[in-house]
């Protein structure tokens, strides 16, 4: 038996973009994608976040205005006096839903509900009951979990009330660093940078020896150079109970991407169908999915047929 | 000789792979050591490596009987299904009464502080607390006694640091850094298909290749990606991701991408990170040698026990033992590391 159709969210943009870029992609996201909750704020890098801040209001207005659920993400590495305040600030504001990516957002959170997002280790259902505990009502799992442990973890969070989130979606994220990559490639520090990351709207191809592409590089963010795809996994994902799930914004059609998730979900098209429209997306990069069947993450393994 | 009061002596942490390594290290001056179990519940998962509980226990002792203390790591995120093993090892722990655990999940630091109220707990560099918020929120939610800082951190940062939080400071000092943020790395599971986290191992050498050409250029692969190549007679170092060198679009030539293959080496900067009110200083190293061990615990001790007593500190032979016999300060002197 079917349980509810999974919600679809659209996590934060974690690339670098032209704030008028940024805002203009919301701005579409709000008229015309099919996605429940949209996720604002900048997660990689504290220097970014003023480029876009003046069209912030706009953007929240407008995704509102369409009936999106807006929550705001925090910076995913904290350590400076201005990314404390950063996370200090936003964590402030009574009035918005935060979804913490660091301990220090967990930290200001504590006692009102809030989210866990992808950046906060969460593997196991006692981490689950200590972020409960203090507020959490949504955790966003760390994109390698794989499915016997998304499996196991679905109906103890459930009894914790706690909903749970799996990214479906995108580039993934695979490790943060205090140093500025981009900024090294260029020859350039952290401090120094002059947003050369803003040139690159999906991040910076690492190739290896033999020039086959392997990483990107996104300011102090490296992630996969292929996408994240579960089209071929959803009926499992919603049998197991997972409550949410993450698309990844690219510079790619995301309302094309969003669209052929919820119809999937909806069951208005197989997900053969579905997999076939993301195909016509002419990505740059391959799709894969192997963390979720826990083999190495940059595989692309065959759903095991249908529900 | 007024400067002296400023230091209060540091305790100095010490890696033990083995019950061999172990007692090697507290022979050569440890006032601490630590280790791991044989499996997944330890960030140092590496065949023929760590202990069995009942080793644990010997080691244990021995290391009582010279006034060292001894640390168990259960330092990795045990996934929903398999807690149990997490579970266990915190219950060895506080059934053999080791000195202290080190802790990175949030589930497992809650077990231990709920179930052995009395277990000296250690936040683990694997759990990523790089702010005195973050910092906070671990020692208030399971009881932290002491944190283990990541190693971003300049000297001034950790100084200021100390003094808005509620718990003992430990920073590394000498061995082998990774680039990425402890804890927050899923590349060697993204080449592999072993998670850093969960099963404990980064770079697993049932995934590690060398090809060599017949010009002898050698080639080092992690499962199908290729990390590095020398040309001949350049030394080769261990195919890790982050150490690794690429090709980019800003570059005419393969460059290391994240950092060159150096060694982290503090040992200019002792006086000062002892000055910064850091109570513990820690050697990485659980994989290497007993005649590595003996040589950096060594030095160290001298260098501890010379700054104390008011003398210049020597290191001139621990350059001989960093990796590819290169070392860097990284970001522990200034920013521009970054």
């Amino acid at each position: 038996m079917q349980a509810n159709p999974s919600a679809l969210t659209l996590g934060p943009v974690l690339f670098s973009w032209q704030p008028e870029a940024w805002r203009d992609f919301y701005f579409r996201i709000a008229d015309e994608a099919p996605v429940e909750t949209v996720y604002l704020g900048e997660v990689v890098c504290l220097k970014r976040a003023p480029l876009f801040d003046r069209y912030l209001g706009d953007v929240i207005a407008r995704l509102k205005a369409a009936g999106k659920t807006v929550v705001r993400s925090t910076l995913a590495e904290v350590m400076s006096k201005q990314e404390r305040k950063m996370v200090e600030d936003l964590c402030a504001d009574d009035g918005v839903v935060v979804e913490a990516n660091d301990g220090s957002a967990l930290y200001y959170l504590r006692g009102r509900p809030h989210y866990a997002g992808p950046f906060i280790n969460v593997y196991n259902e006692r981490s689950v009951a200590v972020l409960a505990r203090d507020g959490v009502t949504n955790v966003c799992l760390p994109p390698e979990m794989p499915a016997a442990a998304i499996l196991a973890l679905c109906p103890q969070a459930a009894s914790l009330g706690v909903n749970l989130e799996v990214m479906v979606f995108g580039r993934v994220p695979l490790a943060l660093s205090a140093r500025c990559y981009h900024a090294r490639a260029h020859g350039r520090t952290k401090d120094t940078c002059q947003f050369i990351c803003n040139t690159d709207p999906d991040g910076m191809t690492l190739r290896t020896f033999e020039y086959q592409p392997f990483l990107t590089v996104n300011g102090i963010q490296t992630m996969s150079h292929d996408y994240l795809n579960l089209i071929g996994e959803l009926p499992r994902l919603q049998d197991m109970g997972v409550a949410r799930l993450r698309l990844s914004p690219h510079s790619c059609d995301m309302v094309e991407v969003a669209s052929a998730f919820r119809d999937a979900l909806d069951e208005r098209i197989d997900t053969a169908e579905a997999a076939a429209r993301l195909d016509g997306l002419q990505l740059p990069a391959p799709y894969s999915n192997g963390f979720y069947y826990g083999k190495p993450g940059h595989r692309q393994i065959a759903a095991a047929g249908k529900r | 000789m007024m400067l002296l009061q400023q230091y209060q002596r540091p305790e100095l942490v010490c890696p033990a792979g083995t019950p061999a390594a172990l007692r090697t290290a507290v022979d050569a001056g440890a006032d601490a050591v630590y280790c791991g179990l044989q499996n997944e519940t330890n960030a140092r998962n590496f065949p023929g490596l760590n202990f069995t509980v009942a080793e644990v226990e010997q080691s244990l002792g021995y290391a009582h009987a010279r006034q060292a203390r001894l640390l168990l790591a259960v330092n990795t995120f045990p996934p929903a299904g398999k807690f149990q093993m997490w579970k266990d090892a915190i219950d060895a722990a506080a059934r053999l009464k080791v000195d202290a655990v080190i802790v990175a999940d949030m589930g497992v630091a809650e077990y231990a502080a709920r179930t052995y109220p009395n277990l000296r707990l250690h936040l683990s560099v694997q759990a990523g607390a790089s702010s005195p918020e973050a910092i906070r929120f671990y020692c208030e939610s399971f009881g932290i006694k002491r944190v283990v800082l990541p190693r971003m951190l300049t000297v001034a940062e950790i100084s200021e640091l100390h003094r808005q939080i509620p718990c003992e400071i430990e920073a590394f000092i000498f061995g082998n850094i990774g680039m990425m943020a402890e804890g927050r790395c899923y590349l060697s599971n993204y080449a592999t298909g072993q998670s850093t986290n969960m099963d404990g191992v980064c770079s697993p050498a049932a995934d590690v290749h060398y090809e060599e050409d017949a010009q002898r250029n050698l080639t080092t692969r992690l499962g199908e990606f290729v990390v590095d190549r020398f040309s001949g007679g350049e030394s080769a170092g261990y195919p890790t991701i982050c150490k690794g060198r690429y090709f980019c679009g800003a570059r005419s030539d393969a460059y290391y991408a994240f950092e060159e293959p150096v060694s982290l080496n503090l040992s200019a900067l002792l006086p000062e990170m002892m000055r910064a009110g850091v109570t513990a200083l820690k050697i990485e190293g659980r994989q290497r040698s007993r005649a590595y061990v003996k040589s950096v615990v060594g030095a160290f001790r001298k260098a501890v026990n010379d700054i104390m007593a008011g003398r210049e500190a020597a290191f001139a032979s621990l350059l001989a033992l960093t990796e590819g016999r290169r070392e860097t300060e990284g970001a522990f002197p200034s920013k521009k590391w970054r």
